[in-house]
């Protein structure tokens, strides 16, 4: 059962209905959860995201980064529902998707808790901007009262 | 040159835990290889034929003395006492052990240093001009753009799992001394109406298909650099093949794509990422300027010295060719460059002895190299993407103390852009996707051209050597290149010509039909012999076949 091992960063209640596939969403008006492939655009979800309550996106293999691209693109695009990372995802790919927007994680292979926490802490900082609210290195720097 | 703040220390310090707890983990059996492995190879760890080899990132292949030294400590401490510089200004050592990774990148993030993203399918560590900030034809100085990308670059959360390696390349001259146009993306700085802005050239790489990038912009505000360059990341890290490694860097999308196209595609992204707001300040490249500025007893130039050392500057014991200098006159005529200060220049250091591997440099070799560049050089050193290493700022007058100690050391070899400086990648003595040696090769060559003593006559020639298609010897841009390939089980080398990695650049073609390891040596002296027959005033090797073209070669070559 997914729900037994998703890793959940949000307080909402979860959707819990199945996802349906980005072809099938273009008909069921009424769907709220879809599952985007890798091959699959973000961008044509971006008119219906008002309705939609979580988006799956797929990693069939977690060395195929198309989905970090996927996740932000719905960021940018204001979606605020949740982003459910689904398959091949591992611990050590849990703090770039965090950043990249996503806020759920269904791994195939469960992920120990503190695992996940410990990996989600482990930079104290980031570099550049991304989907998230954590503010880069080059702005931390040039903020009044900054020591340098 | 840069120095680390608070933030750049935490983050690498962050860094080497994350890949200690990694290290245990596999070691543990709890990572299996093929979750380890890209995490290993963005920590430039490879697995090679015998060893690990782990590669140590020198951005925009700037370093100094304490650097240096480390790099020498690392040597020592955990690999046979040496190291070998690389074509992406980097270091790698090739007898590493699994065990020890994690110090040796908690020791290197001692000096400021690491091995982040050095490998792996994201953005490799940036390339520059090996004498940038020092050289006279420059714009600006190159390095803090190199170094803003190398920030933006560091654990970019979206593009670590791109479909292939991705090299980047900033250069600020039309003189372009870094193959600038067979990266990934090459940027050069350039000024219009008093403002500096970048042109970026994507979608250029050697490999087994080489191809010169073409421009995609001619000119992005500084204040946008970093967002066209995420834009330009994002349509390839969403449109790039995944099917096929081979034709998964981003030169087979925009080639596939056509230029035209994906540049549009690319201006579409970057509209909608300038809406994001994800450009630094403006006052962080200021802040990065500031670590770049020249020693100060180098500011203010006078006088630039334009275009090549001129020797009628020099002391008489320091000229070349004609003049009277004797050794040190031939090494300061073709292992110096001038500088912008009149009374400097920028000298460099040969890792290219007759009959040696080049790029290699003992532990002791770099000791003198950190001694060398606080003496003489304000503490500076570079590794140039030809596998030697530059002491940027070098008064003339010290030229023959600096000589002497390279000399000494193994060093003072004169053979800067002439037949000895020979690009030659690890090949099959190190590598494992490697079909034929290519160190051996080079020697043999550089022992030949110094016996029989053609190599000062034949004047600049670049000979590039690859074990394999995949390029790394930079075979394409010699203007005699050598590809090792496995013929029936026997090693077989093709003979190229005609390559340039220069703001001329070009690809060499095949002659013909492959030779044998004693054959290719002939064929390079053949192919020498040709151009020494038939060049006129003044014509290096490149220019010779431009104008002949391959006819005369292959005749006595094939004959």
């Amino acid at each position: 059962m997914p729900e037994a091992t998703t890793i959940r960063l949000r307080d909402d209640t979860p959707c819990m209905e199945p996802a349906v596939t980005l072809e099938a969403f273009a008909e069921q008006t009424n769907a709220v959860a879809v599952r985007i492939e890798p091959g699959g655009d973000a961008r044509a979800l971006l008119a219906h995201l008002d309705r939609l309550a979580r988006v799956d996106i797929a990693f069939p293999a977690f060395t195929d980064g198309r989905g970090y691209s996927a996740a932000r693109i719905l960021r940018e695009a204001g979606f605020a529902g949740e982003l459910r990372a689904v398959g091949d995802v591992l611990v050590d790919q849990l703090a770039y998707m965090r950043r990249c927007g996503f806020d759920a994680f269904a791994p195939d292979a469960p992920i120990d808790m503190a695992d996940a926490e410990a990996a989600l802490a482990r930079f104290p900082h980031v570099y550049q901007s991304a989907a998230d609210e954590r503010t880069p290195i080059w702005t931390l720097r040039h903020e009044p009262g900054d020591a340098g | 040159m840069y120095a680390y703040d608070q933030y750049d220390q935490a983050m690498v310090d962050a860094r080497v835990a994350e890949f200690r707890d990694q290290c245990e983990r596999r070691l543990a059996g709890k990572l299996s290889e093929d979750q380890f492995k890209p995490l290993r190879l963005m920590n430039g760890l490879y697995l090679q034929l015998h060893a690990y080899m782990l590669r140590v990132a020198i951005p925009y292949g700037t370093l100094n003395a304490r650097q240096m030294r480390m790099l020498a400590t690392i040597a020592e401490k955990y690999d046979r006492g040496y190291g070998h510089f690389t074509t992406r200004q980097n270091i790698q050592y090739n007898w590493i052990k699994l065990e020890d990774a994690a110090d040796i990148l908690a020791d290197l993030a001692t000096v400021e240093m690491h091995a982040i993203q050095t490998s792996g399918n994201c953005i490799r560590n940036i390339s520059s001009d090996h004498f940038a900030g020092a050289a006279a034809d420059e714009v600006a100085d190159p390095r803090p753009y190199a170094e803003l990308l190398r920030q933006w670059s560091s654990f970019h959360p979206e593009f670590s799992y791109l479909p292939r390696k991705f090299k980047f390349c900033v250069i600020a001259s039309e003189t372009d001394r870094t193959a600038m146009r067979l990266h990934d993306i090459g940027i050069r700085i350039v000024e219009r109406d008093g403002e500096l802005g970048a042109q970026f050239y994507v979608g250029g790489g050697m490999g087994r298909t080489p191809m010169i990038a073409p421009l995609v912009r001619d000119f992005v505000p500084l204040d946008q650099l970093v967002t066209y360059a995420e834009a330009c990341l994002r349509v390839y890290n969403r449109y790039g093949r995944r099917d096929n490694k081979y034709k998964a860097r981003i030169k087979i999308l925009v080639h596939e794509l056509g230029a035209e196209e994906y540049t549009r595609q690319v201006e579409e992204e970057f509209a909608h990422l300038l809406e994001q707001g994800i450009e630094p300040p403006l006052a962080e490249l200021e802040r990065i300027r500031g670590f770049f500025e020249l020693p100060e007893p180098l500011r203010g130039k006078p006088d630039a010295a334009a275009g090549k050392n001129d020797d009628r500057q020099l002391d008489p014991r320091l000229r070349g060719g004609d003049g009277d200098g004797g050794e040190l006159g031939t090494w300061v005529q073709h292992n110096t460059h001038s500088h912008q200060h009149p009374d400097y220049v920028s000298a460099i250091v040969s890792l290219k002895p007759v009959g040696g591997i080049p790029g290699d440099a003992t532990a002791d070799q770099m000791r003198v190299l950190a001694d060398l560049a606080e003496r003489y050089s304000f503490d500076e050193l570079r590794v140039m993407h030809t596998q030697n290493v530059v002491l940027p700022h070098v008064a003339k007058a010290d030229l023959p103390a600096v000589w002497q100690a390279l000399s000494e050391a193994g060093m003072g070899t004169p053979n800067a852009d002439l037949m000895g400086d020979i690009i030659a990648c690890p090949g099959l003595d190190y590598c494992s996707l490697a079909n034929a040696r290519s160190i051996p090769i080079a020697q043999r060559i550089s022992e030949r051209f110094a016996a029989n003593g053609k190599e000062a006559t034949l004047g600049e020639l670049k000979l590039k050597i690859s074990g394999c298609i995949n390029a790394c010897g930079h075979h394409h841009a010699g203007h005699i290149g050598i590809l090792g390939v496995d013929r029936k089980g026997t090693e077989n080398y093709q003979l190229l010509l005609g390559g340039s990695e220069a703001e001329d650049t070009s690809l060499a073609k095949i002659t013909g039909p492959g030779f044998d390891e004693h054959g290719i040596v002939d064929a390079v002296e053949t192919a020498a012999d040709v151009y020494l027959r038939e060049r006129e005033d003044g014509e290096r090797f490149l220019d010779t076949y431009r104008r002949i073209g391959m006819a005369p070669f292959k005749e006595a070559l094939y004959a």
